[in-house]
């Protein structure tokens, strides 16, 4: 297991595998952890707005809320998104990526070249723009965030086909009479996997921070859900005597995402020793 | 050449084109002619040496015949069927009974995939169903190239340089091909192992009744192993004939500069080992007349004129020379 030695050596990256698997906890046995569940989502305004204390641990919001039962159970809702957004992206990332890298001609052209587009525009402004048009929800914010993270799937997927399409093994296999297909699926994928689960871990950091942005914006997440982004878009204008309403929301985002980004770097040197901590 | 009739592969005026694809919004790729009118015949049971330069285009034909690479023009008949000016998925469909060995066959196996796995892969290409049958022909077949069953569950990095070689022969074997055509066998083998994977390869040979076409660039082994030898220089034939005859009374002005420069086991000989003179010219850019006339010792204005053809000087001996008559009497070797 010389891997996973290489690995317990990189410490930030174990410390990312420590939060992830704190988080995926949280968000599995959230209505455990917190004291009431109602609490979640009806509060005492009698109570509204106090300061952290052994009842409230991260106070209370601007409607009575307690802030901690929100903060546990918005863990639930941001991996949710995450896997959903890199699962939608990866679905059309990879394929089209995989298509792309292995054949030459008009297909492979087109969809580099709409990629190409994809990437030009920042991540964020077009995700605002089609959930704007799809209309509010959670549905429309990854749908989004999946229609605008595909493409760095599908440059990454082709990039390495290129490289292994010109391997002798694949030579063989045609020589052999193999299929396309099987030659795609069973032997090319497997062989560029390791940068699409790099890509994938770091893309779940970035697609909570964006899904956070979003909601935030009020495209995202509608209330009363226990959302990071729109807590923190609700609680704002209490800043700074209500700090806290705004702080432990924000916090959770600021670890998870550094969780997963941490690991993602981790999973990347052991992968491809040559990148290391080149950003 | 005659006995068409009795040929297993026959190849006709065989022509293989590279580039000369043109991109989306590029520019044309040049034209390179890397197998230039070749013809060669392959007779059941027989082991034709294909002898070469880097760069001469003898894994080219391999390609071409296995079907990988499409010919540009020429005739090929497989068992007497014309098998040549197909697409190339029916062409390798029509041509199972060739197999290529890889140069490296290490580099030829998905290193993700054990050997047992990728041996039965072959056989699950070629429609074999069966999963008992799979797994019996595969035991079989690693026996029969002199490994132990057990190695089924090796990777191919796990595999020495020798144990790869018999692992890329089983692999094709087990589809029971009648032709096999070889590159470089022996490259990067220490000497030892060498003779250990030729004489494997020479027993499957009469166990299996194989056909050879024997890609190499060291004299030594294909003197050892083939009955014919065919001598390529850019792309065709300079001399093709019996390997004894041609060892021995070498005619082509650079099969003498090739037997010369190969390297022999005698303290200093290599001090007087004539080398060939000046670069292997590219096959982008061709001189008229002889294509070897550069680097050639007894060139002439003639050789300039036009490109030699074959012609026969013994018993299925031929030579593209036109000098042959005025440079035979001085042989060097």
């Amino acid at each position: 297991m010389l891997i996973v030695k290489k690995f317990l050596r990189d410490i930030p990256a174990v410390l990312g595998l420590l939060i992830i698997s704190a988080v995926c906890f949280i968000a599995v046995f959230a209505p455990i952890l917190i004291p009431d569940p109602d609490a979640v989502y009806f509060g005492n305004i009698i109570d509204r707005l106090k300061p952290p204390s052994a009842e409230y641990w991260f106070g209370t919001d601007n409607l009575g809320r307690d802030v901690f039962a929100r903060v546990i159970m918005g863990a639930r809702g941001a991996l949710l998104v995450a896997l959903t957004v890199v699962a939608l992206a990866i679905a059309i990332g990879v394929p089209a990526g995989l298509y792309a890298g292995y054949t030459n001609g008009w297909g492979s052209e087109i969809i580099m070249r709409v990629t190409d587009v994809f990437l030009a525009v920042p991540q964020l402004i077009l995700a605002l723009a089609i959930a704007q048009l799809m209309g509010r929800g959670l549905e429309s914010a990854m749908a989004a965030l999946a229609l605008t993270y595909w493409p760095f799937f599908c440059r990454t997927v082709y990039s390495e086909v290129r490289r292994v399409r010109n391997a002798l093994f694949v030579e063989a296999l045609q020589g052999l009479g193999a299929s396309t297909s099987r030659i795609l699926f069973v032997h090319v994928l497997p062989n560029v996997a390791s940068p699409i689960i790099v890509r994938a871990t770091i893309g779940m950091g970035f697609t909570i921070l964006t899904t956070a942005v979003l909601g935030f914006l009020g495209i995202g997440a509608a209330p009363p859900s226990p959302d990071w982004g729109l807590a923190i878009a609700e609680s704002r204008e209490y800043l700074p005597e209500s700090w806290w309403a705004v702080t432990f929301p924000g916090l959770a985002i600021l670890i998870t995402v550094l969780g997963f980004n941490l690991f993602g770097d981790g999973l990347r040197d052991l992968v491809d020793p040559r990148l290391r901590r080149s950003r | 050449m005659s006995g068409s009739d009795t040929a297993l592969l026959e190849i006709e005026d065989l022509v293989t084109e590279f580039g000369g694809a043109k991109p989306f919004l590029g520019k044309a790729q040049r034209i390179v002619r890397a197998v230039d009118g070749v013809s060669l015949q392959l007779k059941p049971g027989q082991a034709l040496g294909l002898v070469g330069e880097s760069g001469c285009g003898k894994t080219t034909i391999a390609k071409t015949a296995l079907g990988l690479v499409r010919e540009k023009s020429g005739t090929m008949r497989l068992e007497g069927r014309v098998v040549s000016g197909l697409s190339p998925k029916a062409a390798r469909a029509a041509r199972t009974t060739i197999q290529y060995v890889h140069q490296d066959p290490g580099a030829a196996l998905d290193p993700w995939w054990s050997i047992g796995h990728a041996l039965d892969e072959a056989l699950r290409i070629h429609g074999v169903t069966d999963k008992a049958e799979r797994t019996t022909r595969v035991d079989e077949m690693l026996l029969a190239v002199g490994l132990d069953p057990s190695f089924r569950t090796r990777y191919p990095h796990e595999l020495s340089g020798g144990q790869q070689r018999r692992v890329g022969l089983a692999r094709i074997l087990v589809l029971r091909p009648r032709i096999v055509i070889l590159d470089e066998p022996t490259s990067g083998l220490d000497l030892s192992v060498q003779a250990t994977v030729l004489g494997v390869i020479d027993e499957l040979r009469r166990r299996f009744g194989l056909t050879y076409l024997f890609v190499s660039h060291d004299l030594s082994v294909v003197e050892r192993m083939c009955e014919e030898v065919a001598i390529m220089y850019l792309g065709r034939i300079v001399e093709i004939g019996p390997t004894k005859e041609i060892f021995a009374r070498p005619q082509h002005p650079y099969t003498r500069a090739l037997l010369a420069a190969a390297p022999r086991l005698e303290p200093g000989s290599l001090n007087d080992t004539p080398a060939l003179p000046g670069d292997p010219p590219s096959p982008s850019n061709l001189v008229a007349g002889c294509a070897f006339r550069p680097r050639c010792a007894f060139a002439a204005p003639k050789c300039a004129e036009a490109r030699p053809p074959l012609r026969q000087i013994g018993v299925r001996h031929l030579a593209a020379c036109v000098r042959l008559d005025e440079i035979g009497a001085d042989n060097p070797a």
